[in-house]
């Protein structure tokens, strides 16, 4: 018998030794496919942390890659403060890459310093709207926004591919279906010399301090922390929790939104739809990971970023499937979970019997 | 008038019942947990873990029911790791299950490209063929439209009835309603919560799994990267247009069945006016037109969701 | 019911044998001791009434009893065959359920989706046996319910019944098994005064027959009614044991508290302006639970109007309508001779009127947030909070520091976590919070429930002293000794419908009583 007791007092510490723990066991569960797969553990992981860490190239990849996952983590602890359970990250990743194109491939000409602030307002605002209808729908009609964001995001990308198969579609591509360029007047600039590292890191870590700063020091934030906590009571304290819904889902929608424009203007220089990896999913991984602190999904950022990256390279030098990464994710995932509750109770083993020993 | 046409096709309605046939095992299971009060969201995983992992048993040798079975212990067993993340340790029912799925999924492709790491067309399986059912499979329009079907398809429609009669008419079926109600109602008369809790969410899953290798193993004859695609969440959206009941659910699997099979067929009619995604996007946004009829009404179970702690009221 | 028949056993000299001891039994919570070495025997055809404040030890005894917790010391002890006692393995239900004991608990633990039959028979049949030869089970429920008297239609949902009958329910649950040892925790909690005294009949009959019973109360009048001993607890101790005939209540009383508790004195005021008024006020709730029929009432300053009903006969529509939470579908609300056409919480409290929910964990606050924060999560934009939309924390800490002061709320300070606050100190908190503002109108909801007798003399003072300062109070209960205490007038909630019983000084409990129960006519008639 195992008896849980809820912990009074949460220790600080364990808020940052329990997702340490829980990446440390995520990897040492991985390893039993990748000893099935007749890999040398030892240089299976030398390999990944080589690949992501391991040189300037691959340190500057592992950003690269960090950068949209901060701002789809930031976009899942927003949303998920409020318990509002955001799956459609990836929609509206789209979507707000989707924004990009439509304002920063031609249609404007402006100089750099409207063009840019613009191209990422637009970003922001198409993940921001595609986020407020399934919250509109849950205070409206109480429908699960976990079904319908995680419906919408299959809906959004056929239609990105509808647009790239038309409206949008590049007529230089050679029958790719791409969008046309982004002009240079709204493409980020890189960051450091010939490296892929890009100003949507910077875009990203303000965002990062944004949200910190509306959590903690905002009177939205409090509403949204307190109808996150209990809606009742907030309620019943005069917070409109449909109101507060809808502004979560929109701070959430647009920082999604904003990892999508990042990606096409910082990255790619135009859309296609194989543009995200998985971003939006990653991110719920990573802001699980943080604890939904925003400072917390910037670390987690680059420590899921390096487990792509570093899972890539690996693959690359000894064949190892890089769906590896995508199972180390989902494992620090679920370990984190199980760590959390570590963190809020005590487990005594009761004995056989059930007395406490 | 062509568009009315398409119904008077044997074709048609036999498609109607294939296409309906993975849903139906979809809702079923995800209907089996949520009576007992959990939300089983790794069903998209669990779908691509089934599908996998049936088709490989199948390739590896072990016979199509083989395989079958091969699906549902794996089913279960990520049911398994979903019902204690979501019982005993109360966690989150729908980040657990996000996280259920992106394990299964992830865990499928990786095991499918270590085992089978240079092929470039995926390998095939002989696959269910459709069952000949003495005299009903030979009347004409009848016969084809309705008894021209895999083994899985009448499984399927089998484990409705049978499901449906355990809910309600057994102690078990009595059981999993009531702790999907009061988990303190079992407690009280010295049942299990986690027993039954855990079951349920196993047997579902495993049911689930079924939904899976009927993808790889009925409908088409091999695995595909993404061939699943949203099909689990189509389910958990069409359990509550069901409301939670198994012969509406089966209903509603139909319905939507005839509706997609309706839609390709009037693809190919007025395909050169309309671009092909919006007929794909059309089961996604009929599963979300539906959720939003059924959820202003719908009668949830009531500790759905609701973790239970032993010793707590 | 004559209370000759129910003392009868005792008193007749015949020692019954022992069914149940539980010997000095000792439990622990951290530093907390819940249970200091009780120790108690129960005989057979014997109603013993646990007697004890909320937090005296009653519900983690019996919890230790049906084994749901396991006890650092001591022995449960129940009679096996010839009578001879053996002890019972420490936690595990399903023993204890074997053993002969049955509980009903406060809150009912039944299926609302099954029907009360289906609910006796969970877990009594084999889980994985079809539902066959429900004939003799059937047999044995009616021959159960002819012998008892706990009548109730048992083939529709349990969803329908009402409360006095889900609690019969409860009760045959118990009484299929086979219990020789029925507890009872709280059960006259949601019933009304008749209710209960059909209640009494049922227990009366039940331990006539050989049942023994342990009541869990901590209403003097009813233990005097119900039990032929009390075992009495305070602060996890027994503080003294009692045979019902012999007992009077000053001395229960003192034995429960400890001291000699002074009741709040209500003065004498005059009542001044109107400020809240309903007229014809309807709300159509998802339920008759949460329904409002046709209500008018009136509040004026310097008055306590006491809202007397059984739980779930309305008060949440009455209170929801008073906090802004629903709008009335038909009729008016009045505040300060206004119409009031907006109803929001929000709009409410601008407006000045404060409220205690019935719920504080649910409504009241939110527990993973800090004492401070809920001290101004209704005053948000007030400038002493924010500023352009940014929380000033100097703000906060200081209203904080002031409120924990005035109103003696025991924490580690103005950042500790609310949910780790005690029942009465989180009372506090709200009141703090809704009297500080010196509102004009006061919903207090169920103030007192599950707070100890200091608690509640803190609270019933500070709404007494509301009063006096000109604040009009709708004060909604179930204890009639509060209602008696506090109110100016008693108003009546039954089904749906508020009847104005009048100034508390023309009333007794019985007519209040029978009004709650629906009888208006032989209420006025007594």
């Amino acid at each position: 018998m195992i008896r849980m007791e809820p912990r009074t007092e949460i220790s600080r510490r364990m808020t940052i030794i329990a997702p340490v723990a829980a990446v440390l066991v995520a990897l040492a569960l991985a390893s039993i496919p990748l000893l099935a797969a007749g890999q040398n553990l030892f240089e299976a992981y030398g390999l990944m942390f080589k690949g992501a860490f391991g040189s300037a190239f691959a340190i500057s990849e592992t950003f690269t890659r960090a950068t949209p996952l901060i701002l789809t983590g930031l976009a899942a602890a927003v949303a998920f403060r409020a318990k509002f359970w955001n799956i459609g990250g990836e929609g509206q990743f789209y979507l707000g890459a989707l924004g990009a194109v439509v304002v920063g491939t031609g249609a404007i000409s402006a100089p750099v310093w409207i063009l840019l602030p613009l191209v990422l307002i637009a970003g922001a605002a198409a993940g921001a709207i595609g986020l407020i209808g399934p919250a509109y729908l849950k205070t409206r009609f109480n429908t699960d926004e976990v079904v319908t964001t995680l419906l919408l995001n299959f809906i959004i990308l056929l239609f990105v591919q509808m647009l790239l198969q038309g409206w949008l579609k590049d007529p230089m591509s050679l029958g790719w279906p791409q969008s046309s360029p982004i002009v240079d007047e709204a493409l980020l600039p890189p960051l450091v010399g010939r490296l892929r590292v890009h100003a949507g890191l910077l875009v990203a870590l303000g965002a990062a301090i944004g949200v910190y700063i509306l959590m903690r020091h905002t009177v939205l934030g409090f509403r949204l922390r307190a109808v996150g906590e209990n809606p009742h009571a907030a309620r019943h304290a005069g917070i409109s929790v449909s109101r507060t819904m809808l502004w979560a889902a929109a701070i959430s929608g647009a920082l999604a939104g904003l990892a999508g424009v990042s990606e096409v203007i910082g990255l790619k220089g135009y859309l296609t739809s194989d543009i995200s990896p998985g971003f939006g999913y990653a991110g719920i991984v990573v802001a699980m990971l943080a604890g939904l602190s925003p400072i917390g999904v910037v670390i987690s950022s680059v420590f899921i970023a390096a487990i792509f990256v570093g899972a890539d390279s690996m693959s690359r030098a000894i064949g190892v499937s890089n769906y590896i990464a995508d199972l180390v994710v989902a494992l620090s995932l679920l370990c984190v979970l199980v760590g959390g509750v570590a963190a809020r109770y005590r487990f005594r083993w009761m004995g056989l019997k059930g007395r406490e020993v | 008038m062509e568009f009315l046409e398409i119904f008077l096709s044997a074709n048609f309605w036999a498609a109607s019942l294939r296409i309906a046939t993975p849903l139906i095992f979809g809702t079923l299971g995800a209907l089996i947990c949520e009576r007992a009060g959990v939300l089983n969201l790794g069903i998209e995983g669990i779908f691509t873990a089934g599908a996998m992992s049936g088709w490989l048993a199948v390739w590896l040798g072990a016979g199509l029911i083989g395989g079958l079975l091969v699906a549902m212990v794996v089913g279960a067993l990520i049911g398994l790791i979903h019902g204690i993340l979501t019982v005993p340790l109360g966690l989150s029912q729908h980040v657990s299950g996000i996280g259920v799925t992106l394990l299964a999924t992830s865990v499928a492709y990786f095991t499918y490209r270590t085992t089978l790491p240079d092929v470039t067309s995926p390998p095939r399986i002989e696959p269910f063929r459709p069952l000949d059912i003495p005299i009903l499979s030979d009347l004409p329009f009848i016969g084809p439209a309705l008894f021209q079907q895999t083994f899985m398809t009448y499984l399927a429609i089998a484990l409705v009835f049978i499901v449906g009669w355990v809910l309600a008419r057994t102690p078990l079926g009595l059981a999993i309603r009531a702790v999907g109600d009061n988990p303190a109602s079992v407690d009280s008369q010295g049942m299990s919560v986690y027993g039954l809790r855990i079951g349920a969410v196993m047997v579902g899953s495993s049911i689930m799994a079924l939904g899976g290798a009927f993808l790889t193993m009925a409908a088409f004859d091999a695995f595909f990267f993404g061939m699943v695609n949203g099909r689990g969440w189509i389910c958990i959206a069409l359990t509550v247009f069901a409301s939670w009941r198994p012969r509406k659910a089966l209903l509603g699997a139909l319905l939507f069945g005839a509706f997609e099979a309706y839609q390709v067929r009037l693809q190919t009619e007025v395909g050169s006016f309309v671009p092909g995604e919006v007929f794909l996007m059309a089961p996604y946004v009929l599963s979300i037109i539906a959720l939003i009829v059924a959820a202003r009404s719908a009668d949830y179970p009531r500790a759905l969701l609701v973790p239970w702690f032993k010793g707590q009221r | 019911m004559s209370a000759a028949k129910r003392t009868s056993a005792p008193e007749a000299g015949i020692e019954l044998p022992v069914i149940l001891e539980l010997d000095n039994i000792t439990k622990r919570f951290g530093p907390v001791i819940a249970n200091d070495g009780i120790s108690l025997t129960l005989r057979r055809g014997e109603v013993v009434a646990l007697l004890g404040e909320n937090g005296s030890g009653k519900t983690t005894l019996m919890n230790v009893l049906f084994g749901h917790y396991v006890a650092e010391d001591g022995e449960v002890r129940v009679a096996g065959k010839n009578d001879n006692l053996v002890q019972l393995a420490p936690g595990s239900p399903q023993t204890a359920l074997e053993a002969g004991i049955g509980m009903v608990h406060q809150h009912f633990t039944l299926a609302e989706n099954l029907t009360g039959f289906e609910n006796i028979l969970l877990g009594v049949e084999s889980l994985f046996g079809l539902a066959r030869g429900r004939g003799a089970a059937r047999q044995k429920v009616q021959n159960i319910v002819r012998e008892s008297g706990l009548a109730v239609d048992l083939d529709i949902r349990v969803s329908s019944l009402t409360v006095g009958e889900k609690q019969r329910v409860e009760i045959l649950k118990a009484l299929y098994r086979d219990a020789r040892i029925l507890v009872l925790d709280e059960p006259t909690a949601v019933l009304t005064p008749q209710e209960s005294e059909g209640l009494f009949e049922i227990i009366a009959k039940l331990s006539a027959g050989g049942l023994a019973v342990i009541f869990i109360s901590h209403k003097l009048h009813e233990v005097l009614a119900a039990s032929h001993r009390m075992v009495i607890l305070r602060g996890g101790k027994v503080a003294g044991k009692l045979v019902t005939a012999d007992a009077d209540r000053t001395m229960i009383a003192e034995m429960m508290v400890g001291r000699s508790v002074p009741g709040s004195k209500r003065s004498a005021m005059a009542p001044g302006e109107i400020i809240l008024k309903f007229d014809g006020a309807h709300v159509d709730g998802v339920d008759a639970r949460r329904s409002l029929h046709n209500a008018s009432i009136e509040v004026r300053e310097h008055e306590i109007v006491g809202i007397a009903g059984v739980t779930g006969n309305g008060q949440a529509a009455l209170a929801a309508l008073i906090s802004g939470l629903v709008k009335p579908d038909k009729g008016s609300v009045q505040f300060l001779g206004e119409r009031v056409s907006k109803f929001t919480p929000k709009s409410f409290m601008d407006a000045g009127i404060g409220r205690i929910p019935e719920d504080r964990h649910h409504d009241g606050v939110v527990g993973a947030m800090s004492v401070a924060e809920n001290l101004a999560i209704e005053n948000l934009e007030d400038g002493r909070f924010s500023s352009n939309g940014m929380l000033r924390f100097a703000g906060f800490r200081e209203y904080a520091d002031a409120m924990i002061d005035t109103y003696d709320i025991r924490c580690s300070g103005p950042d500790a976590e609310t949910r780790l606050l005690s029942g009465g100190n989180m009372q506090k908190l709200i009141l703090a919070r809704v009297l500080d503002c010196e509102p004009k109108l006061i919903l207090a909801n169920q103030p007192t429930r599950g707070l100890d007798v200091g608690a509640q003399t803190d609270v019933h003072n500070r709404l007494l002293a509301a009063r006096e300062r000109g604040a009009a109070i709708v004060l909604i209960s179930e204890d009639l000794d509060e209602l008696f205490a506090l109110a100016d007038r008693i108003v009546v909630i039954h089904a749906g419908n508020l009847e104005d019983a009048g100034a508390i000084e023309n009333l007794d409990r019985t007519s209040v009583g029978l009004m709650m129960a629906g009888h208006q006519d032989e209420a006025r008639a007594s």
